[in-house]
């Protein structure tokens, strides 16, 4: 009975072990492949000239300068109204207040929303009912939406971790309510939602298909706001789709995994420097 | 924590704190508005169509057939369940499995490594795990099991890749936050770790695992680019696991290019559609929070 039961249990580790090499094989796999397929379509000329052909020839340079553009757009928009609302729910709202959690749920709900949801709303809102054509502005502003909840949510838990005492202590020496959380809670804070920034960038430049939908696909350059757009994952996702040219989608998508990579790393570094911080 | 607040007086700085409080509740009103405007204008471009064709031949006819108006959504609907359940039935037991590995078996060392590589996981970009579909799953399946390749077995395949993070990081919080009482006291009456797990830790977690498997049920219904990369997008009933089918955003995305009058607002519908199936699956996840509490 004994052995049975042991050998059963050396299987379920086995098969849990096998799970966790299986993950990380699998995305290793997925990363070194790009990598390989497309370290050879990397030059500066990819980088740097406007696509031509559809993509077939040229570089991606207008692609890179879009997801620039939609993501800074969107965090312009987004990062104040998200710090904001962070503040105004943990600083000047009870905890669990009614109002707090109406919009703690609103946040909720707009996180679970697909994005081609999303892509839907900023088309017919943005785009046609605000008249704001498919352009950068247009796609920006649903990205926004999109990533409000994230910046929303690590503010909040930033400003949590504060300790009462700072507040306290600064509103005893006869600081104000606001001049307390500019000066003291905000900055102790700072690295919490500069993570939280970090992520929503990651979301932004991968986000596809509610940009499709609101910015667009065109090739050129965008200077104004109101110039309709194509980001790199839109590029990737036609010249994959459309078969135009599957050595450029290696590339492109090569160069969209390293600015996920280090992304990724910025969030991490600032995630441990919060930490760090706190605990000193 | 607003014990301690005073009401500002009529001075220049308490002016300058009303007029900032008030700025403050502006923005913390931008996500309720985001979410009703939502609501309203997709459900108001949308709604409309479903009650011109008929709610029921809308979502139980196969006809999709927008230049001759017809328009029904059914395979659609099957495609999207097929690739979501498809995705669940081996996502789910490998997420588990993770969860469990990483709350309770891997080394603080190997935790180290395997965390960060489900993040990135997470951040990869959908349309990225879609190529990476088409030009490696989608030929092996062509090549070793037969049919066109671009499947519902693809689409699963991807999907349950997509889903991992998602379940993983919700089931191994309700895993973690299991009092360790709990395993001391199983433990301690004689029963091995396996027995601890199984009996003790995860029925203790059993509501937060749900929560993980609904959560990653949205997440696979609502993907969007890397299913219609690899799916095949044919809108016909799939006989098998080989045969393609078009998911509800697929349609979305492929014709919103160029659709206009009564084909636009059936894109819209199938938006809807989607939607309220969203919608659905979010009231259970707080259902289900609402009676742990």
């Amino acid at each position: 009975m004994k052995a049975y039961g042991n050998l059963k249990e050396k299987f379920i580790y086995m098969f849990i072990w096998l799970g966790a090499a299986f993950v990380a094989f699998t995305l290793l796999t997925i990363i070194a492949y790009v990598f390989v397929k497309g370290i050879g379509t990397i030059s500066w000329e990819f980088i740097t000239a406007i696509p031509s052909r559809m993509g077939k020839e040229g570089g991606i340079s207008s692609a890179i300068v879009g997801t620039i553009y939609l993501t800074v757009v969107a965090l312009l928009i987004s990062t104040p109204l998200g710090i904001g609302s962070a503040v105004y729910l943990t600083e000047y709202q009870k905890r669990n207040s009614r109002f707090s959690r109406a919009v703690e749920m609103s946040a909720e709900a707009l996180s679970g929303i697909p994005s081609i949801i999303f892509g839907l709303f900023g088309f017919i809102f943005f785009v046609i009912f605000l008249g704001l054509g498919w352009s950068i502005l247009s796609g920006g502003l649903t990205l926004a939406i999109m990533i409000l909840p994230t910046i929303m949510r690590t503010t909040q838990e930033a400003l949590r971790a504060v300790p009462e005492e700072f507040r306290s202590n600064s509103l005893a020496l006869g600081a104000s309510k606001w001049q307390t959380i500019s000066k003291i809670v905000l900055p102790s804070s700072a690295p919490g939602i500069v993570t939280g920034v970090i992520l929503s960038i990651g979301r932004s430049v991968g986000e596809t298909a509610a940009i499709l939908l609101t910015a667009g696909s065109a090739l050129g350059m965008p200077l104004l706001p109101t110039d309709p757009a194509r980001s790199m994952s839109v590029h990737l996702y036609y010249l994959a789709a459309e078969g135009i040219s599957m050595e450029r989608a290696y590339g492109t998508a090569l160069l969209l995994i390293v600015m996920i990579l280090i992304i990724n790393y910025l969030a991490n570094l600032s995630l441990r420097r919060f930490t760090y911080r706190l605990k000193s | 924590m607003n014990d301690f607040r005073k009401k500002p007086g009529i001075d220049r700085s308490g002016i300058k704190e009303v007029f900032i409080e008030g700025l403050l509740l502006i923005s913390a009103l931008a996500s309720i508005l985001a979410i009703f405007l939502i609501i309203i204008f997709v459900f108001a471009k949308g709604l409309p169509l479903i009650a011109k064709v008929g709610v029921f031949k809308f979502l139980f006819s196969s006809t999709w057939d927008p230049v001759n108006g017809q328009f029904g959504i059914a395979t659609m609907i099957a495609g999207s369940l097929a690739i979501t359940l498809g995705a669940l039935i081996w996502a789910v037991p490998l997420g588990l499995a993770l969860s469990i590995f990483l709350s309770e078996i891997a080394s603080p060392r190997i935790k180290g490594i395997m965390v960060p590589m489900i993040e990135l996981l997470a951040g990869l970009p959908s349309v990225i795990y879609g190529f990476f579909g088409l030009v490696i799953i989608v030929p092996f399946i062509r090549d070793y099991l037969g049919g066109p390749g671009f499947s519902i077995l693809a689409g699963s395949v991807i999907l349950g890749i997509m889903v991992l993070p998602t379940i993983v990081n919700i089931a191994r919080d309700a895993i973690t936050v299991v009092p360790r009482e709990y395993r001391e006291g199983s433990l301690a009456l004689g029963a091995t770790q396996w027995e601890t797990i199984s009996r003790i830790v995860l029925p203790s977690a059993s509501s937060g695992i749900i929560t993980a498997i609904v959560l990653g049920m949205g997440r696979a219904v609502g993907e969007t680019m890397a299913v219609v990369l690899i799916t095949g997008n044919v809108t016909r009933m799939p006989e098998s696991i080989l045969s393609p089918v078009r998911s509800m955003t697929g349609n979305v995305v492929l014709e919103m290019g160029y659709a206009t009058g009564d084909h636009q607002l059936a894109l819209f519908a199938t938006g809807v559609v989607l939607f309220v199936f969203i919608i659905i699956l979010n009231a259970l996840v707080s259902v289900g929070r609402k009676e742990r509490v």
